[in-house]
Parts: structure tokens; C-alpha cells; sequence
């Protein structure tokens, strides 16, 4: 996602002697653009502009919307909304901090210490995209499965006690519980976090560790001060191809959860697809852009990698 | 102890990596499952029946072949239009340079569910028929700014002296871009394509608002949780892991080759 400039190009040494040929030549770079960009306003921006006049509209499906500019929806959609606009901004987040502190090592290992591995290594991140992630996110239901191993296990050291106690979990059950959720959300966007802190990892100079060591400073010390703030630009843009799709996510809230589980997507995706009701369903899903921007260009700001996109 | 705490990095790198590997086990395994009713969640008896008919199932084949059109014609879109618009962003200074950087950067900073609603209420305002057609419309749009970003990636890194030392040739323009930037670029494109490809295919958020009632394969695995997952689920899952793996290690293992012959011996 980087926008660096590039260089100017070098103006051709034939100039034509004629003007209209010069203007043709000027007019290039916006037929190379015409057809994608025509595409993206008609099927991205338009489409957007319609959602926004439709979040003003009132009306039913018999009678027809109207746009009577009915602010109201945008307040009532999130009056009765925001349980699922919380726990979908819970869940993304501590999905992508848990695939940063999952991620980071995994990244770390394959860029420094894989050695001739590296290559067979970065193919199985890749490899479980192979798969349809519906099929992979089915799978996690054989996995956490009531009377399964994972369950057994849990249960025997004790932690569905303690993730009971806090909410996570419900009795002896994994499935159909925020941890199910977030253990599915995790899991599915752990790739968008590994590449990204990958090939910036890979980018820093092996000698920076060495000259780190040369001048005293312990293993820690030099992750501290040299490998993780070089890795910056791989984490913030790990965090944002997390967060966002995670954000907006409904499949493994559908899959894996239940209805206390319910994130802000499911419920624009039933607004849409079964209720109907346009307006509040185009509400539900600008407020949802709007909080997702904001947050986005506020952590961008603060972590001071704004030529990242 | 001391072991454990010098491989600490290590063992938790590894760890991950079997997190991630897991269900795609727990897919193969049970592709060779003989489940009880309609749900294959729980191991029962080992059978090959679902290997031997895989498409055994009704309409499961039928949506896959769909799901396999559409991530091509979506593939040859938005390769074609991404790279038009990558060529022109890097090679060129215009105005309006800024506004189009961020236009191809939103589609990818939103999330899906907000762009598949809108498009919807498009689609819906504009009366047209949701289905094939609406379906390959929406994967264009959305696969176009990923293959943006993968061929401006290659054509920033390259050496424009290549293209001037062509001219100085006497190579003309059409010459120059087929013989020395298209097979420069190529690597870009083809990273792009199969980025498209592989978005399109496993679309789901996106296909399912825009739809109607066409069945792709990801609408059809959908479709399965609520319904009953057949056993063939797990063999296409399989099938599909194992040829990429084995596509992939070849190819490494070709270009690996490669590399050693043109070394002079």
C-alpha cells in the first residue's frame, strides 16, 4: 500500500515538432485510466452515494422510499444497534492484538532464523488460503466441538472455569461463545497479519542486529530499539488488513457464535437480505464506514506512517 | 529449561504455524469420514465414498464451475484494468493524481459488508437482475485496487534506462513495451491475477448481498452449515489445498533449478 512518487520521468529526446501530437501524448495517461477508474466510480463511488441517500429515506416496500432527509434512522439504528457495534469493535480488536502477539513471532522466526526453510515456510502461511476459509472456518466447529479433545483438555486444566467466570465462555462449552468468535476471527486473519510483518522484517539490514550486539545491547534491548520500530510499517498496515475486514465480519460470528455473539455485519446483512428495511440497514453500514475511517486515519496519524497508503 | 528458553521464539513461531495448519488437517481428515446424519463434524468410520464421487452431491459441481467462471472473467477485468491504471500512475504526472491514489485505496480500506450493501442498493435502484452478471460486476470492482497495488509495486522498481536503451535501438514505442516492459512487468501482473483469483473465488460477504439466487461455491458451503455439510465438502477442500501445495513447491523447485543452471559451472 505504498504511494511513493516516482522518479520524473525523462522527457523524450524526439520532440515532436507538432503541437497536436504533444497534447495526444498528454492525453495518455488518462485513457490508460478511463476504463478502471470509470469502473470504480460507477460500481464503488455511485453505489455509495446511493447508500447515503438511501439512510435517508422512509418508506416500505409497498409504498416506496422516499427521501424525506429522516436523520432519525442513523439515531435509532445505533440506539438499538450498539450492543453489536461494541462487540464488533471488541472482538476486531483483540482479534488483530491477538494476531499481532500469534503473528510476530512466527514472522520474526521465518525472516531471521529459517534459514534454508524460509522458502517452505512462508508456503504453509500461504497454504490454508488454498482452501475455501468457509470450509477451514466449518472445521473449527469439529475442532472446538462439545466432547472434543480441545474441550476435554480445557476443561481438565481448569481455564473454561476462569474464561466462565469472565464471560468468555459459557459452562463447558467453547462453541457459540464470544471465544469461539474471536478464536475463529483470529484465526482467519492471521495470514494479512504474518505477510506484511514479514516483508518488513525482512527488510532490515542483519547487520543492525550485529552492531545492536557490538555496542552492548542485550537481545531485548535490541528488539526494543532497533528491530521493532523497523518493523512499524509492517505492523500498522497488519493491524489495518485485520482490523477492518474483521470489523465487518459476519461468517464466523454466524458460524461459530450465537446469537449473544451477533456483529454489527450480520445484523446489515439480515436489514438487507430478510427485513427489508433499507433505510436503517445503509444507516447501520455509514456508521459502521464512518467509525472504521476514523479509527483508521487516528491510528495511522498517531503511529507516524502516513506514507504508508 | 535453558533448551526451551534459547527456542523460545521458535517453538512459539511453530506454534502459530500449527494453529494456522490445524483446520486444514482436521478438512483432510475428515474428508475420509463417514458421518452419521447430515453434519460432518464428528468422526465416525473411515470411508473413500466421498473420493470416489465427489460430485456426488447436487449442485455442488455445478458451483464450483461457477465459482471457477467467475474468478476468471473477474481475473481478466481486473488484471486489464488494473494494470492500465498501475502504468499510468507510475509513468505519468497529471493532475488528479491524488484523488485517483485514494480512490484505488478505499475499496480496500472498507469493509466488505459496506461495500456489498452499497452495491445492492445500486443494483436494486437500478432494477437490474442480480445474478451472473451482478456477481462479476462486483468481484471486478473489488479485486481492481489489490492488482493496482501488485503491478505499481513491480513498475516502480524498474529501471526506466532499459526502456531508453531500447529506444536508442531504434526499437519503436509498440516494440519497446512488448519486447522490454510488458516482460519486465510480467511477474507484477501475474502476482496480481492470481491475487484475483483467489479473492474472487473464496469471495463470500460480497457474493452473498449481490447474488440473488445464483450458487457460487462459498454460497454453497454457506448453505451447508444451515443445511448439512456433505462429506465432498472436504474432499474439494483437500483436493484444492494439496494441488496448490504441489503447484507451488514445483515451481519453486523448477525456478530453484533454473537459477543453478544459468550459474556458469
Amino acid at each position: 500500500m505504498t504511494v511513493t512518487d516516482a522518479p520524473p520521468l525523462a522527457p523524450s529526446p524526439a520532440q515532436p515538432p507538432v503541437r497536436k501530437a504533444s497534447t495526444r501524448r498528454r492525453l495518455v495517461p488518462y485513457w490508460l485510466l478511463l476504463p478502471g477508474i470509470l469502473w470504480l466510480i460507477v460500481f464503488f463511488a455511485l453505489p455509495l452515494a446511493y447508500q447515503a441517500s438511501t439512510s435517508v429515506q422512509t418508506g416500505s416496500l409497498e409504498t416506496g422510499f422516499q427521501v424525506t432527509w429522516h436523520f432519525q434512522t442513523y439515531w435509532e439504528a445505533l440506539q438499538e444497534y450498539y450492543p453489536q457495534f461494541v462487540r464488533s469493535l471488541l472482538y476486531a480488536g483483540t482479534a488483530t492484538l491477538l494476531c499481532l502477539l500469534l503473528g510476530y513471532p512466527l514472522a520474526y522466526m521465518i525472516a531471521f532464523k529459517a534459514g534454508r526453510w524460509r522458502n517452505f515456510l512462508l508456503v504453509l502461511v500461504i497454504a490454508p488460503f488454498f482452501t475455501s476459509f468457509l470450509i477451514r472456518t466449518l472445521a473449527w466447529k469439529t475442532i472446538l466441538a462439545d466432547s472434543g479433545p480441545v474441550v476435554d483438555v480445557l476443561n481438565t486444566l481448569h481455564v473454561l472455569d476462569v474464561t466462565s467466570w469472565l464471560g468468555w465462555t459459557d459452562g463447558s462449552r467453547v462453541l457459540a461463545t464470544p471465544l469461539a468468535v474471536v478464536c475463529g476471527l483470529t484465526y482467519n486473519f492471521l495470514p494479512f497479519m504474518i505477510l506484511p510483518l514479514y516483508t518488513s522484517l525482512e527488510r532490515i539490514d542483519g547487520r543492525l542486529h550485529e552492531a545492536a550486539g557490538d555496542l552492548y545491547a542485550t537481545p531485548a534491548t535490541t528488539f526494543r530499539k532497533v528491530t521493532f520500530p523497523l518493523s512499524m510499517p509492517g505492523v500498522v498496515s497488519g493491524t489495518l488488513l485485520t482490523f477492518i475486514p474483521a470489523s465487518g465480519d459476519y461468517i464466523n460470528a454466524e458460524l461459530l457464535g450465537s446469537t449473544d455473539t451477533k456483529m454489527v455485519g450480520s445484523v446489515i446483512q439480515s436489514q438487507f437480505l430478510r427485513v427489508l428495511d433499507y433505510p436503517t440497514a445503509a444507516a447501520l453500514s455509514f456508521i459502521l464506514m464512518a467509525i472504521v475511517l476514523a479509527m483508521v486515519t487516528v491510528y495511522i496519524r498517531k503511529s507516524g506512517t502516513e506514507d504508508l497508503v | 529449561m535453558r533448551w526451551i528458553r534459547r527456542n523460545l521464539l521458535v517453538i512459539a513461531g511453530l506454534l502459530t504455524l500449527a494453529y494456522m495448519i490445524l483446520p486444514n488437517i482436521v478438512v483432510m481428515v475428515f474428508s475420509f469420514n463417514k458421518p452419521q446424519g447430515r453434519f460432518n463434524y464428528a468422526w465416525q468410520q473411515f470411508s473413500l465414498d466421498a473420493w470416489k464421487d465427489p460430485c456426488g452431491v447436487a449442485d455442488l459441481c455445478d458451483s464450483l464451475s461457477l465459482s471457477f467462471q467467475i474468478a476468471a472473467w473477474a481475473t481478466v477485468g481486473a488484471t486489464v484494468l488494473g494494470t492500465l491504471i498501475a502504468f499510468a500512475l507510475v509513468r505519468y504526472r497529471f493532475r488528479a493524481r491524488g484523488a485517483i491514489n485514494s480512490l484505488i485505496f478505499l475499496p480496500m480500506a472498507m469493509p466488505e459488508v459496506v461495500m456489498a450493501a452499497s452495491l445492492l442498493t445500486l443494483f436494486l435502484n437500478m432494477g437490474a437482475e442480480l445474478g451472473f452478471w451482478t456477481v462479476l460486476i462486483a468481484h471486478i470492482m473489488f479485486c481492481l485496487s489489490f492488482v493496482v497495488v501488485a503491478v505499481k509495486a513491480r513498475v516502480m522498481s524498474m529501471d526506466p534506462r532499459l526502456e531508453e536503451a531500447a529506444r536508442d535501438l531504434y526499437a519503436g514505442p509498440v516494440q519497446t513495451f512488448v519486447r522490454v516492459t510488458l516482460p519486465i512487468a510480467a511477474p507484477g501482473i501475474a502476482a496480481g491475477a492470481l491475487l484475483a483469483f483467489a479473492l474472487s473465488f473464496d469471495d463470500f460477504i460480497i457474493t452473498n448481498f449481490n447474488s440473488g439466487s445464483t450458487v457460487t461455491f462459498p454460497m454453497f458451503v454457506w448453505g451447508s452449515a444451515q443445511r448439512g455439510t456433505p462429506v465432498q465438502i472436504n474432499v474439494i477442500g483437500t483436493a484444492m489445498f494439496v494441488i496448490a501445495v504441489v503447484m507451488v513447491l514445483a515451481g519453486q523447485f523448477l525456478s530453484s533449478r533454473r537459477k543453478n543452471n544459468a550459474q556458469p559451472q
